[in-house]
């Protein structure tokens, strides 16, 4: 029996505890709460750290188990990593730092700010780890409190409304996939994941049940038509909570897809696969469109995030090699750029408090740093060949050609939809001479600032040039859940006959 | 069950609580206003006692009175309960009713009676029972509801209140004297082995009246109207009271019924909850949408619970039962900490009651805006808060008795009602702070804290309450 998970949960509470104990809203407490959270999750991307290092790739199965009774029988406190999990946990571990130095600028209720990032970091790092299904659920709708508190406290002009709208969506579609874990726990008499995954449902049940995972990973994901609370949270939202959001957040959609949708049932992923593919295309074509028509920074990188998952999806449901660990790769390699990028508009935001991209220009005159790194993530976000968002976009469009090359055909001119805005935003708020008052004293990156985008970049170009760690760590995992998937469809096929 | 003609200790509880009751009027009426203070905490220390002696588990269970009186796992539980909820309310009156100028002595010996026409309406076994039990509980109801003589809203909530309580307690005992016509006993035993499914239309036309007259008591829509009024013109503890003790009880006699005296035809009054339960959660949610009053909010809020507790009796199984016994504890819990924190909206010596003065409470009482925003969270039903599993239990009954569609339209009714739940959340955490609310009494305060650390440990330690409901449910069985 490990204990390194729950370690995982529980260090961030810790932290969140300490920061409750702090007495009032002076200038010390504010910056003991900021050191604590730091320090907090400090500890706990190390814990994580050791966790990898326990870590056997070439094992398929989960790791790390524990588990426990909870709930008279009926739902166990159960978890385990594999490949995967791992890597979003690494991820999960690994932003939450630099999301708090990105909140070193927070003056207003820092304890409150702090003690929601630690837990919603417990809950993100639960819905990785947990493997009973209800305790997965808990996670997963449980961080829509602290980040619903996020959005509304802490956010820009309307940010109620943004935070209302982030909040029922995200409720409206878990409902469904509550039923549907129901459902799963009468027929297999258990919420146990590993043993749902050895588990035939019949094809009928399925495609209900498939719809019920669907209508919450969709609009977690998001995926065209219900993305529209995206952009509103996004802009809405403080830097460190976009950051966690388009990072962590978006990510537990397509997580899920890859741990219940495609292994879980395969009938119905294949039977809905054409439905999973037109909405991955229009995700692509569309929202790139519609980001090169936005006026705000953070709507348009929003709007990307959209288009990426779009590949994701795609990916994820070619059901080959190549489709899932690009998808695998795409989340993790997006977590990072789209992470950065909302690092680097936070960065303008905070000496101008401006997100309209009409009121910069020139920047690269007075901040030469800070061009070079936002021309990385932006290039990144392109997909350049030798940035790490190259590799996933790559993998996922191999994967798809195999699978129907007609998608993949449509599903490339997303990249050069992506280039052309990304390299739009980029010129009009990059170069140019500086016109605007608001500019001309503007200062370039400060060390916590560097201190927060280098790790960023050194990864991004790092799994750029060599991607096979992550290729790795989720080989085996990825295989055996293919195979389990293709033996399923055969055996359909052949009952069928 | 073991069944005697007479037996004391099965109805010693009861027998305490009556003679108590009775003990406290003589002492209220010789000494006028001034009995207040001492018959409230007497009549605490009185439920304290009768809630001990309930739970005694060296006291046999059985049925007695010639089969009229029923005390089972299912009794206890459900007494249990609505102990619990009348024993709060009393403690969170004493300083309202003291402020407000309205304490005189009858209030409690008034919330003494009601309760113990609960216990006897969760004991029976009859439908003469029942019906005693339930006029019991409802006199003196109508009598609370119309505390505050002077006050107009509230002799109106009153008057409502009784002249539609009568027209409900008429048709109650018009079904029961059907079912007598056409099954021969009043026994709900002897009713079970008299109705099946090719029984007279004439049982069908009496279930139909009964439940409508239990119905009227939990506040299920279509017989809901007086709840929004009553809530709002009561004095508070008064609607604490209505919100939480006489809903448990006639909950668990609708479960009695159903199960005990009905069996044989579970499709029919299926049918007929499911609807209840639909119509309840979506007005619930759709109709809480527009409130400003937070009273009036919670009797819609408490009309949606209530059509959520009868999705798990809809069901029909020991599961649902089960699951109908854990909602109405959390319910419980959830309501008790909900109303005192209503209670301690006071500014300037006066109560409030809109929703915008909770405006950036985070700010000036930031304890108190957390409990509340727990208990919110709970009511709209959001992991991990214990009134998540509550929904989970009822929920995932009726899935196992394939009741897809009303699932289905269960939970999309709880994502709307989380909007106003929410909006409760953003007044206190996302507004800008007004005047700061009077310190509140430490007994409120404390049943704030403790209702909404309930709510949050419930996820570590679920399994005394699953278990005690497991047990309460097979006893029905």
């Amino acid at each position: 029996m490990s204990w390194i998970l729950s370690g995982l949960l529980l260090l961030p509470v810790v932290g969140a505890l300490f920061i409750l104990l702090l007495p009032g809203e002076t200038e010390a407490t504010k910056r003991n709460a900021r050191w604590i959270a730091l320090f907090a999750t400090l500890i706990t991307f190390g814990l994580s750290l050791v966790a990898w290092g326990r870590f056997n790739p070439a094992e398929p199965g989960f790791q790390l188990l524990e588990e426990h009774d909870w709930f008279s029988h009926v739902i166990l406190y159960k978890l385990g990593v594999d490949g995967i999990s791992m890597p979003f946990v690494l991820l999960t571990t690994f932003l939450m730092p630099i999301s708090i130095a990105a909140s070193w600028t927070i003056e207003n209720r820092v304890k409150e700010y702090m003690i929601a990032f630690l837990v919603l970091e417990t809950l993100m790092i639960g819905v990785f780890v947990a493997l009973d299904l209800v305790l997965f659920y808990l996670f997963f709708e449980g961080g829509l409190i602290p980040m619903f508190l996020i959005i509304g406290i802490w956010g820009h002009k309307n940010r109620v409304y943004a935070a209302f709208k982030f909040f029922l969506y995200t409720f409206t579609g878990s409902v469904l996939m509550l039923l549907a874990i129901m459902a799963m726990y009468w027929t297999a008499g258990t919420t146990d994941i590993t043993v749902l995954l050895k588990t035939a449902f019949a094809p009928k049940m399925q495609t209900w049940l498939w719809l019920g995972f669907f209508a919450s990973f969709a609009v977690k994901l998001p995926m065209w038509p219900v993305h529209t609370w995206l952009p509103d949270a996004h802009v809405e939202a403080p830097t460190a909570g976009s950051v966690i959001l388009a990072a962590i957040l978006l990510k537990m959609g397509g997580y899920g897809f890859i741990r219940f949708s495609l292994p879980m049932f395969p009938d119905a992923s294949v039977y809905f696969t054409p439905l999973v593919y037109a909405l991955s295309v229009i995700a692509i074509i569309y929202t790139s469109l519609v980001a090169l028509a936005q006026e705000n920074m953070k709507k348009l990188v929003a709007y990307s995030s959209v288009a990426h998952m779009g590949f994701v999806t795609m990916g994820i449901f070619a059901a080959n090699t190549q489709g899932v660990q690009g998808a695998v790769y795409q989340m993790i390699s997006h977590g990072l750029v789209s992470g950065a990028l909302f690092l680097c508009v936070g960065v303008v935001y905070d000496r101008t408090h401006s997100l309209e991209i009409a009121d910069y220009g020139g920047l690269v005159q007075r901040m030469p740093l800070y061009a070079l790194a936002f021309m990385l993530f932006t290039l990144a976000n392109v997909g350049l060949p030798g940035t790490s968002g190259f590799i996933g976009e790559f993998l996922t469009l191999i994967g798809t050609f195999q699978a129907n090359n007609l998608v993949a055909f449509y599903a490339s001119f997303g990249l050069i939809l992506s280039a052309a805005y990304a390299l739009y935003l980029y010129r009009r708020v990059i170069f140019g001479v500086i016109e605007k008052a608001s500019l001309m004293t503007i200062v370039d990156l400060v060390p916590r600032e560097i201190a927060t985008l280098l790790p960023l970049g050194l990864l991004v170009v790092f799994y750029g040039v060599h991607p096979q760690p992550i290729i790795d760590a989720s080989a085996a995992s990825i295989d055996s859940l293919l195979k389990s998937f293709g033996e399923a469809i055969t055996a359909t096929k052949t009952a069928g006959l | 069950m073991h069944e005697t003609a007479l037996s004391l200790p099965v109805v010693l509880p009861e027998a305490v609580l009556a003679l108590g009751t009775l003990a406290l009027v003589l002492y209220g009426a010789l000494r006028g206003e001034r009995a207040y203070n001492l018959v409230t905490e007497i009549s605490v220390a009185l439920l304290g006692v009768v809630f001990i002696l309930l739970i005694a588990k060296n006291r046999p269970m059985g049925i007695t009175f010639y089969g009229s009186f029923a005390d089972d796992a299912f009794t206890r539980f459900m007494s249990g309960l609505a102990l619990i909820g009348s024993l709060v309310t009393l403690l969170l009156s004493l300083e309202f009713m003291r402020s407000e100028r309205i304490a005189g002595f009858e209030f409690p010996v008034l919330i003494l009676l009601s309760t113990l026409g609960m216990l006897m309406l969760i004991s029976a076994n009859d439908f003469i029972a029942l019906y005693l039990g339930l006029e019991l509980m409802s006199l003196a109801l109508y009598v609370i509801a119309a505390y505050r003589r002077n006050d107009l809203r509230a002799t109106e909530a009153g008057l409502k209140y009784f002249v539609l309580g009568a027209l409900s307690s008429g048709m109650l005992l018009y079904g029961a004297s059907l079912i007598y016509g056409y099954s021969g006993s009043v026994s709900f035993t002897a009713v079970a082995s008299a109705v099946h499914d090719h029984s007279r239309i004439g049982v069908l036309f009496g279930l139909v009246f009964v439940l409508a007259g239990l119905a009227f008591k939990i506040s299920a829509v279509p017989f809901h109207m007086w709840t929004p009024d009553v809530y709002e013109g009561a004095p508070t503890p008064v609607t604490t009271f209505f919100a939480s003790a006489p809903k448990i009880a006639a909950m668990a006699v609708l479960v009695r019924v159903a199960f005990i005296a009905f069996p044989g035809i579970t499709n029919d009054w299926r049918q007929i909850l499911t609807f209840v339960s639909i119509a309840s959660m979506a007005l619930g949610a759709f109709a809480a949408i527009g409130q400003t009053n937070f009273k009036r909010l919670m009797a819609y809020s408490s009309i949606g619970h209530m059509g959520f507790a009868l999705v798990g009796l809809a069901a029909g199984t020991v599961e649902g039962a089960q699951s109908v016994i854990v909602y109405m504890a959390i319910y419980v819990v959830m309501t008790l900490g909900t109303f005192a924190a209503i209670l301690s909206m006071r500014r300037d010596g006066k109560a409030v009651e809109t929703i915008s003065d909770l405006a950036g409470l985070a700010r000036t009482d930031s304890t108190m805006a957390f409990f509340l925003a727990t208990m919110m969270f709970s009511l709209a039903g959001v992991p991990p808060l214990a009134g998540f599993f509550a929904k989970f239990y009822v929920f995932a009954a009726a899935i196992k008795a394939d009741l897809y569609g009303l699932s289905v339209i269960g939970v999309l009714a709880s994502a709307v009602g989380a909007y106003y739940y929410l909006r409760i959340v953003k007044l206190m955490y996302f507004d800008e702070p007004g005047k700061a609310f009077d310190r509140p009494g430490v007994v409120v305060r404390s049943v704030l804290a403790i209702s909404a650390l309930l709510i949050i440990v419930f996820m570590f330690a679920p399994s005394p309450l699953t278990n005690a409901a497991m047990a309460a449910a097979q006893s029905l069985f």
